[in-house]
């Protein structure tokens, strides 16, 4: 095992962040996205934002702990990448500040011109970081103008490349397809919101797949022209075009639960492909392969990697193990009558559970009489 | 102006824009839990009605610090690369650890705890509020780690090679002893900013004998809290000021616009400084109390500006060492005003509450208490940002504390526009979102705690989630 160290243990733990952000908040990004596309009125955009409700805060801290680590962890990277991605990286931000606040303020009140504004924040939130993240990984493959210690030497217009253009349009349509095939997992069974979510995943799914080949394809060509094709192996890329043909099929036999893990390994193939790609790299330089900042010259300390490592062998599971939990218990499916007229608040569901553990109690110590009546 | 001063004030705007929500974060959730905590002990409804109500309020304003934490992780890299990269082996550990420990448990035990009221038994919902409340501590304390490596560098050795920082001791840089008096300090100001927002808030329906039964009590909790922490926040300071005496000496020594070395040192009331000729021209103070403030005794020497800056120069090379000595000597006194008259406010309510008279509008020095108290919210947010200004502005020019300036810390690749574009972005969009969350506060206090039956639910209390409510 020598090729295994330190910087690679860390190259892969960040690899998983990413494939964990891009796979969690990729389906949150997409029912934003389609919140314009399949919703016919407030009802059901509300049964779509409450899919996702619980739970975009915990996908987004993702890449929070990916941004912190990438920092620990590679610092030169962090620093290269953040102040050469200037720009792109303003906009995702923007767009990922109107959607949380969106997501928490829209309820809070009724007109519709409110209604309307935070439905935009939600749509073009959600779009833009889909496809900026697209763009910018598709960069980290392809190279930018660096000079020697990251030095960034371009413009917003070198990040702009055909290549990455197409990989924004390649990560946009996997991440509303995977969206997609989540509304069919998390909506009404029968439903119109779950029929409109098929029928598009229907008709999508073969376009992603005609994207994914492209965007791999032509990542693969660019790898052979430097000369070098990574560290990938075929069937990485080839099992990521299959999970996204499966996904129509999977779709058509109404196995939602399948269709989900198919778009899941399509997503996370696809990032573990560019970062095998990129392996021993973190950043590829246009300028000179001796610019390129790799593992190697971008590392932090053995003394930092070795804390930040028996960190997250320790707390990463624990983490997946409460998260895991968390969705468990939002299993249920989401119908337009739960976010309509309840028979019974949620408030006197909780009255009636505390009046009868506290009548059981009672019970059980056999004083029947009087108790602490509420206080009004 | 050059990129590096519009990158320090877009650093510096975004970062008091992320303050004004954290310390509610901090001190409103542990609030929240408690009257929840209350209401799953007692089961009286007024406490869940207290619970509901700073709820929504907690969770409008903790929706802001999200986003506007976001952007603070990435600025490190976007406009201080060079910074990034010299300190990272040593900063970027703990900003890691803060979203592996602290952000994962907040973020998923609050979604847990919003929607959960009728997914979860009634205890393992309330234990869901209090992992959010573990949760914004041990980011305090993770993010503070890292501010305080960059005031008192501790745990590292220079990279001879790359010219890097490289870490040495973990557990230095954890147990900073700078790191002790900032999280304490700082928790302690943030609950005493939960506390007075609560209120601040509960004296608008107490003036109004509007649902008194409910906001009596959470008046009273708040209280004790305010008097604990208001007077706390003052002894802790206090400490750090001494310990800061040692440090950085001319933190303090500008705080105080002490331009000479003095011995028995007077504590500065009011001063009106002339910076070009290091002197001040009008000098209040009070005899040898910045002796006793900085160490204790009346009459030890303390070191004045422009000894300081002398030994700096011997030490560092040629330069101005010196931060902005007004900045930092008027938001030290508003600091510390804003600190006096909260203390004052929190044990005059802890009298009434004692007699059992924190709702009477009839007599009319509580009246009068209860009419300052909705002004007297601003306070702990005034302190807040004054505290700040005064930490970052007081280590000016350095960014890590004798160790990197903060010319040098500037991002190389990014021009002047590539600042100013998103410096304009973020205050526009800033801008727009502090009126709309200001407006549904205002909204949500005016509706009141209200309980919702059968039939009054409105839209936004249709979803499965009370609380949550708006999804
Ligand atoms: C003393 C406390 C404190 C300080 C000095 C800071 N923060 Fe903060 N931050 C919190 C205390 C906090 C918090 C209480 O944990 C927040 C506020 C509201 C919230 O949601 O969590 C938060 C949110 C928050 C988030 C979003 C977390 C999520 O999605 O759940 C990020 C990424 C950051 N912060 C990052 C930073 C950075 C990089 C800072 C340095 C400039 C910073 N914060 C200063
Ligand atoms: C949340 C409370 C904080 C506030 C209100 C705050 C405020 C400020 C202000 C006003 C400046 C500009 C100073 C100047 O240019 O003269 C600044 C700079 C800076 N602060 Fe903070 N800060 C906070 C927390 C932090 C934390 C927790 C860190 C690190 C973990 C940090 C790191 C920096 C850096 C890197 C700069 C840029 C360099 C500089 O201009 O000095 N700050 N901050
Ligand atoms: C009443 C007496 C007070 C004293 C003697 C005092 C002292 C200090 C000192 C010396 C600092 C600078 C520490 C540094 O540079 O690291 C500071 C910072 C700060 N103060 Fe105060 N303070 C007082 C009251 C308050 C109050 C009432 C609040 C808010 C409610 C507050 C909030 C802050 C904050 C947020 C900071 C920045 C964080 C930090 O560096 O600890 N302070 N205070």
């Amino acid at each position: 095992m020598d090729w295994f160290n330190l910087e690679t243990l860390w190259f892969a733990l960040i690899a998983v962040l990413f494939i964990g952000y891009f796979v969690l908040e990729g389906f949150d990004f997409g029912v934003g996205v389609l919140t314009k596309v399949l919703a016919s009125d407030n009802t059901d955009r509300r049964v779509m934002i409450n899919t996702i409700g619980p739970v975009w805060d915990g996908n987004e801290v993702w890449l929070i702990t990916a941004g912190g680590a990438m920092f620990a962890a590679f610092p030169l990277w962090y620093a290269t990448v953040f102040s050469s991605f200037y720009l792109p990286l303003f906009f995702i931000l923007i767009g990922l500040i109107v959607r949380g606040v969106a997501f928490e303020f829209r309820g809070k009140r009724t007109e519709d011109r409110w209604r309307w504004w935070w439905d935009q924040a939600i749509f073009w939130g959600s779009l833009l970081p889909a496809v900026l993240w697209g763009v910018a990984f598709a960069n980290f493959v392809q190279g930018v103008p660096v000079e020697e210690n990251g030095l960034f030497v371009g413009t917003v217009l070198d990040l702009l490349s055909p290549y990455a253009l197409l990989g924004g349009v390649a990560s946009l349509i996997m991440f509303t397809l995977h969206g997609a095939v989540y509304l069919a997992l998390k909506t009404e069974d029968g439903g119109e919101i779950q029929q409109r979510a098929q029928k598009l995943a229907q008709w999508l799914s073969p376009v992603v797949l005609v994207g994914v080949i492209a965007f791999l394809g032509w990542t693969y060509l660019n790898a052979l022209g430097l000369g070098d094709t990574g560290v990938v192996p075929g069937i990485i890329p080839v099992a990521a075009m299959g999970a996204a043909l499966a996904v129509p099929i999977l779709i058509r036999e109404r196995l939602h639960g399948w269709a989900f893990v198919a778009t899941t390994t399509m997503i996370a193939l696809v990032v573990l492909t560019l970062f095998l790609n990129l392996y021993p790299r973190l950043l590829v330089s246009s300028i000179d392969p001796a610019f390129d900042i790799t593992i190697a010259n971008a590392r932090a300390s053995d003394l930092t990697l070795t804390i930040m490592s028996w960190s997250a062998l320790v707390f990463l599971p624990i983490v997946l193990v409460y998260q895991s939990w968390s969705y468990w218990v939002f299993r249920h499916r989401i119908s337009r009558e739960s976010v309509e007229a309840p028979s019974e608040t949620p408030l006197q569901v909780v009255d009636r559970r505390l009046a009868q553990r506290q009548a059981a109690r009672k019970d059980a110590r056999g004083d029947r009489d009087g108790g602490p009546a509420p206080v009004a | 102006m050059e990129a590096l001063e519009f990158a320090r004030l877009q650093f510096g705007s975004t970062t008091i824009y992320h303050f004004f929500f954290v310390p509610i974060s901090i001190g409103l959730a542990p609030l929240v839990a408690i009257f929840h905590t209350q209401y799953v002990r007692t089961g009286q409804e007024r406490y869940r009605r207290l619970a509901k109500f700073w709820g929504k309020i907690f969770l409008i304003l903790f929706a802001m610090g999200i986003v506007t934490g976001i952007v603070q992780e990435f600025q490190f890299g976007m406009n201080w690369s060079s910074y990034s990269w010299f300190v990272g082996d040593i900063f970027g550990a703990p900003l890691a650890l803060e979203g592996l420990l602290a952000f994962f448990l907040e973020s998923t035990f609050l979604g847990l705890w919003i929607f959960g009221w009728d997914r979860l038994s009634p205890k393992l919902h309330l234990a869901t509020i209090w992992l959010v409340v573990l949760g914004t501590h041990l980011s305090a304390y993770f993010i503070l780690a890292a501010n305080s490596w960059m005031q008192h560098p501790v745990g590292f050795v220079i990279d001879p090679e790359t010219g890097q920082a490289r870490l040495d001791s973990f557990v230095e840089v954890l147990t900073n002893p700078y790191l002790v008096g900032q999280f304490t300090h700082t928790i302690f100001a943030a609950w005493t900013t939960g506390a007075f927002v609560v209120l601040g808030v509960s004296a608008l329906y107490l003036l109004k004998g509007r649902d008194v039964e409910v906001f009596a009590p959470a008046a009273r909790t708040a209280v004790a809290i305010a008097v604990i922490t208001s007077i706390g926040v003052a002894f802790v300071g206090h400490d750090q000021a001494q310990r800061l005496a040692e440090v950085q000496p001319m933190k303090i020594a500008a705080a105080e616009a002490l331009w000479e070395t003095e011995a028995g040192a007077p504590l500065s009331l009011f001063a009106i400084g002339d910076v070009e000729n290091r002197e001040n021209i009008v000098d209040l103070g009070l005899p040898r109390g910045l002796s006793l403030l900085a160490t204790n005794t009346l009459d030890a020497e303390v070191e004045g500006i422009n000894d300081i800056q002398a030994r700096y120069e011997e030490e560092f090379g040629p330069g101005n060492y010196i931060p902005p000595v007004g900045v930092t000597y008027w938001a030290f006194r508003i600091m510390v005003g804003a600190g006096m008259v909260m203390i004052v406010l929190a044990l005059f309510g802890l009298l009434s509450s004692l007699r059992g008279r924190i709702a009477d509008t009839d007599r009319r020095w509580n009246r009068w208490w209860l009419r300052v108290l909705p002004y007297a919210v601003a306070l702990p947010f005034i302190a807040n940002t004054a505290g700040w200004v005064l930490t970052e502005m007081g280590r000016q020019p350095w960014v890590v504390y004798g160790v990197l300036r903060t010319e040098d810390g500037i991002s190389q690749s990014v021009s002047r526009w590539e600042v100013i574009f998103p410096l304009s972005g973020f205050t526009l969009v800033y801008g727009v979102l502090m009126v709309v969350t200001i407006g549904l506060i205002k909204r949500q206090i005016d509706k009141g705690a209200v309980e919702e039956t059968g039939e009054d639910v409105d839209d936004e209390h249709r979803t499965f989630s009370p609380l949550g409510g708006g999804y």
